[in-house]
């Protein structure tokens, strides 16, 4: 059975494989070969799963050696996998979701030209997000890591014709290098510290490792959580890696690769467990990002940055809980799966209105849709209704959750962070209930679009919106599924709990608030900012070009400033920095070497000379070479 | 120690030899330095079988005096026997040069020797007991026949690198007199044949041009390989002094004033020499 | 008087032909300094052969002989071809090969 364990990375690393490297041959049938890679490993992953049932809850860790990967003399790194609860969770996630958004793909890439590529792309972030769960050790994390980080480049850019998706592009992946250095630097101080990069060696040594040491890896490993997650200060990429196409958006950018900082600290439980300063920076990045995300969502009349917005926020919840400690890291997981789910979902929701509106994202452009695309409205509300929290859905067990622990957490500092994810629930209401209200209530505000597809290029038409084919269709049924129905089946009987607890460890928190006014106070900021949405962009006209509004509206528009602020502080000392450096090149270093290359020239030039053509000239200098050598030896042996 | 007899030999051909070295570093014309080379060469011969080297003594005569020198002397022949270098040097300080670092090479040469130890000589009585031929021949048929052998092969390929060289390949067939003639018509250029040199009858000789009616002198007349080294002999000039002398004293003969005409008309700068005295044109670019 | 005399003479020999070659430019004279300084040097090796007591050096001089002549014959088939082209037979007209 563990023999599984490899082909689950090796199916969507052999279709990456062969999408990129065959020719035209598969573009007419590439993309169900990619979509077949990922059902294989999906499948793979269901037997695995399944066969872990089967085993008693000490006994379902299992480990893999691939090969050795770097012997050398004392030190060794090996290729192997190590499949226990937390990693199967996160393989079904990945595979599940990833074959829904394969599947639907196929309908919204249709027209594409280079759809097999994509479908090449998508299969290689999967086998590199599989390593990435699966490895076990800290090195080959940093494999699967890396080869995240490239996907996701290459599938943000994938329209690179587009100067802004390139651009997003190449954002995305210098700022996620920021958080790949603090990955790698806490691997060097584990190697330094313990020898050692394996989850079990670094966790078994971690209790006698000083605490100046495991805070500093614990910080590092933060940082690059923060850089894969878009956790505050490197948040800035997530808004703009959604130039790439929404399907993209979904799978990457909301479901699997930006919850891997999650895992990381999750995984890392042991080394942060024993840091508590590192702990209460994970905890302040979560609060700070939780916050942050949500106003910038509650701006954003793009449909799919409004919900990238939300994506950071979520995830803001996620590294808050598992900032906690032993009492969150089961919530964080927890909800990262639901979110999964219901964000996914949303998004594709989003791919599909847009399907329909012609590639308009502008949410003050449409209005009224929910008559026209009845699947995609009814999929996107059960989303909503899941992010929001409504009772009985995913979302509401999962934050419900994360919201107690916070305030087990204990002292001031539980009520701070207990008010700051009730507030997140309210603003999330908002922002959510705005996307709804603007998107499929309301008067219709659909304006004629550029028509790139028919044979009169150029002209204006409007949008006819319709429902998104059946491809389309299903996988988004799929994930309203698992948005109504994951919570509720997690929580039952504590069976996720149950199931993650052996491998992150769980204690119970105090409340200083009985369980159920939490959960009152809850539903009630839900339903205040649901409300207070509703007053908004409920009832009136909603107008189509913006209103200047306040200035924190302003700067949510422009992501709270967080762009002027990388350009002030990093780009232009950065830039003046690198014309100082060029300015010295080419003064100081291009003036000594071609100073140098000068006066070798000229006294070249002058030596020329004594090549003049003349026999005798050269004899002349052999005879003398003949005088110097007959005195040499003269000398040498009187001497 | 040898012999006073052969010290003397010694000091007698040394002086001879070195005398011909140095004449032949500072004869100008290549004749006199082969002369002189040769003179040399034979002295080294009367040293090679002073020394007991009887066989190279006689090599040293048949072969270097014998067939190489006079190699030389025919390529000196064909060359120009009058050929000398021009006194003017154009490399400048290539001779003070040489002489500067002849002398330290010279010095250092000599000082070499002088430092050797040399506690006494064997000599070659014991080698040369059954004739210096003999043991030459020995050596030359056991210890060095592979160098022998080979030196052969060099031999033969220096005689056929020197045929190479010399010779000049017909790509045409050789042009007949009737076609010569008939290009000559056609080119229309020196129809008639060339001016017979030896004009007056006190200088009938090859090397002396004609010369025209105006006194001056018509190259043509001479061969083209006198002309090309520039041995032509020149009367015009003492002609035309007679000539102006003879006017000159008829009109004081007469009580005529002088006529004033020139005593000779301008020439080309390359004739102006001594009259009888061959003209010397080594270098036709020094000229210019 | 000391056989070493002949080697003085012949340093002094081959001396001269080596500032022959600088000095002259005719090439049959730089010629017949060459061979003036292959001869001194077959001087030495006779005269090295008689302090030695053995033939060596003489049949080292004899090959030198031979190795000359083939030198002389193919050096003045040399310049008689140049000669032939350029009308010159001095060194110095011949110093195309430079920059």
């Amino acid at each position: 059975m563990n023999s599984l364990i490899p082909l689950l990375v090796a199916a969507p690393l052999a279709g990456a494989a062969l999408l990129l490297l065959g020719g035209r041959v598969l573009d007419r049938f590439g993309h169900w070969l990619g979509t077949l890679a990922a059902a294989l490993s999906f499948a793979f992953g269901l037997v695995l799963f399944f066969d872990m049932l089967g085993r008693p809850a000490d006994d379902r860790a299992v480990h893999v050696k691939l090969f050795s990967w770097i012997p050398v003399a004392g030190f060794r790194a090996d290729a192997a996998f190590q499949l226990d609860q937390l990693s199967i969770t996160f393989v079904l996630l990945i595979t599940g979701v990833g074959t829904l958004i394969h599947l639907y793909s196929v309908g919204y890439m249709a027209h594409d030209e280079r759809r097999r590529r994509f479908f090449g792309y998508l299969n290689l972030f999967l086998a590199a997000m599989l390593i990435l769960v699966l490895a076990d050790n800290y090195l080959l994390l940093y494999v699967g890591w890396e080869g995240v980080g490239l996907a996701s480049y290459l599938l943000i850019g994938f329209w690179q014709h587009k100067p802004s998706a390139a651009t997003a592009a190449k954002k995305a992946f210098l700022v996620n290098r920021v958080g790949d250095v603090g990955l790698s630097i806490a691997i060097m101080l584990m190697f330094t510290q313990f020898g050692d990069f394996s989850f079990a060696g670094v966790f078994e040594n971690a209790p006698q490792a000083s605490q100046g040491k495991l805070t500093a890896i614990g910080l590092m490993l933060l940082l690059a959580a923060c850089g894969k997650s878009a956790q505050v200060p490197l948040q800035s990429w997530l808004g703009d890696a959604m130039e790439g196409p929404t399907p993209v958006s979904a799978l990457i950018h909301a479901a699997t690769m930006v919850t891997a900082g999650v895992y990381l600290i999750t995984r890392s439980h042991a080394v942060f467990d024993l840091a508590p300063d590192a702990q209460t920076a994970v905890v302040c990045v979560g609060a700070v990002t939780l916050i942050f995300g949500a106003v910038v969502g509650c701006a954003k009349d793009d449909i799919k940055k409004a919900l990238a917005g939300s994506t950071m926020s979520q995830i803001g919840y996620m590294v808050l809980a598992a900032g906690l400690g032993p009492i969150g890291y089961v919530f964080a997981i927890m909800h990262l799966v639901t979110h999964g789910f219901f964000k996914a979902g949303l998004f594709l929701g989003a791919g599909s209105v847009m399907h329909g509106m012609d590639d308009e994202v502008n949410m003050r452009h449409y209005g009224g849709l929910r008559k026209y695309m009845p699947i995609t409205f009814v999929t996107f509300a059960l989303g909503y209704l899941a992010i929001i929290g409504f009772p009985f859905l995913s979302g509401y067990f999962s934050k419900d959750k994360i919201i107690e622990a916070a305030f087990a957490k204990g002292g001031t500092e539980g009520w701070i962070l207990g008010l700051v994810t009730l507030v997140g629930a309210a603003v999330t209401a908002f922002y959510m209930t705005r996307v709804m209200l603007l998107t499929f209530f309301g008067q219709k505000r659909w304006r004629p679009t550029a028509d790139t597809s028919g044979s009169a290029a150029g002209e204006e038409r409007m949008p006819h919106p319709h429902e998104s084919p059946a491809s389309m269709t299903v996988p988004m049924i799929l994930l309203a599924f698992g948005s109504v129905f994951a919570g509720g089946l997690f929580t039952l009987n504590s069976s996720f709990l149950r199931w993650l607890e052996p491998v992150t460890g769980h204690s119970e928190g105090h409340s200083p608030l009985p369980s159920g006014v939490v959960t009152g106070l809850t539903i009630a900021c839900m339903l205040a900012g649901v409300g207070v949405s509703y007053l908004m962009y409920g009832r009136g006209e909603v107008p189509v070009v913006p209103p200047i509004g306040s200035p924190l509206t302003r700067a949510a528009r422009r992501d709270l400033l967080q762009d002027d602020f990388n350009h002030a502080v990093l780009v232009r000392p950065g830039s003046a920095l690198a014309a100082a450096l060029v300015y010295f090149d080419i003064k100081g270093l291009d003036g000594f070497v071609n100073g140098l290359a000068a006066t070798i020239g000229g006294v070249s030039s002058r030596l020329r000379r004594v090549q003049n053509g003349y026999v005798r000239s050269y004899a002349l200098s052999m005879f003398g070479g003949t005088l110097v050598l007959v005195a040499t030896t003269l000398l040498m042996r009187s001497a | 120690m040898t012999s006073t007899g052969e010290a003397v030999q010694f000091w007698v051909l040394a002086v001879l030899a070195v005398g011909g070295a140095l004449g032949m570093l500072l004869c100008r014309r290549a004749v006199h330095s082969a002369l002189c080379l040769a003179a040399t060469m034979l002295s080294l011969a009367v040293c090679y079988l002073a020394q007991g080297a009887v066989f190279l003594g006689v090599v040293q005569i048949v072969v270097y005096t014998g067939a190489i020198m006079m190699l030389f002397l025919f390529v000196v022949m064909l060359v120009g026997v009058s050929a000398a270098d021009s006194v003017k040097e154009q490399l400048k300080g290539q001779r003070v040069a040489a002489v500067l670092t002849g002398l330290g090479f010279g010095v250092l040469l000599i000082a070499g020797i002088a430092h050797a130890r040399l506690g006494h000589f064997s000599g070659l009585a014991e080698a040369n007991a059954e004739g210096n031929v003999q043991g030459l021949a020995r050596l030359i048929f056991t210890k060095y026949v592979w160098a022998f052998e080979v030196t052969g092969a060099l031999l033969i390929t220096a005689a056929i690198g020197a045929m190479v060289l010399t010779h000049r390949e017909h790509v045409t067939a050789p042009r007949t007199q009737r076609e010569l003639a008939a290009q000559r018509v056609r080119d229309n250029v020196q129809v008639p044949p060339l001016p017979a040199p030896g004009v007056y009858a006190r200088h009938n000789a090859v090397d002396i041009a004609a010369l025209l009616p105006d006194g001056t002198v018509a190259e043509d007349s001479v061969m083209s390989t006198l002309r090309e080294r520039g041995q032509i002999r020149d009367v015009s000039q003492d002609m035309l002094r007679r000539m102006a002398e003879l006017e000159d004293s008829s009109a004081e003969w007469l009580g005529r004033p002088a006529s004033g005409r020139p005593a000779a008309p301008k020439q080309r700068g390359a004739l102006e020499t001594v009259p009888g005295e061959p003209t010397h044109r080594q270098n036709p670019e020094e000229e210019q | 008087m000391n056989p070493v005399n002949y080697l003085y003479l012949a340093a002094l020999l081959f001396t001269i032909g080596a500032a022959g070659v600088l000095v002259r430019r005719n090439a049959i004279v730089l010629f017949m300094c060459v061979e003036l300084m292959l001869n001194a040097s077959n001087l030495a090796l006779v005269t090295f052969s008689r302090l030695h007591g053995n033939l060596d050096g003489q049949i080292l001089a004899f090959f030198t002989m031979v190795v000359a002549a083939a030198e002389v014959v193919v050096g003045l088939a040399i310049i008689v071809s140049i000669f032939r082209t350029r009308h010159s037979a001095s060194v110095d007209d011949s110093n195309l090969m430079k920059l």
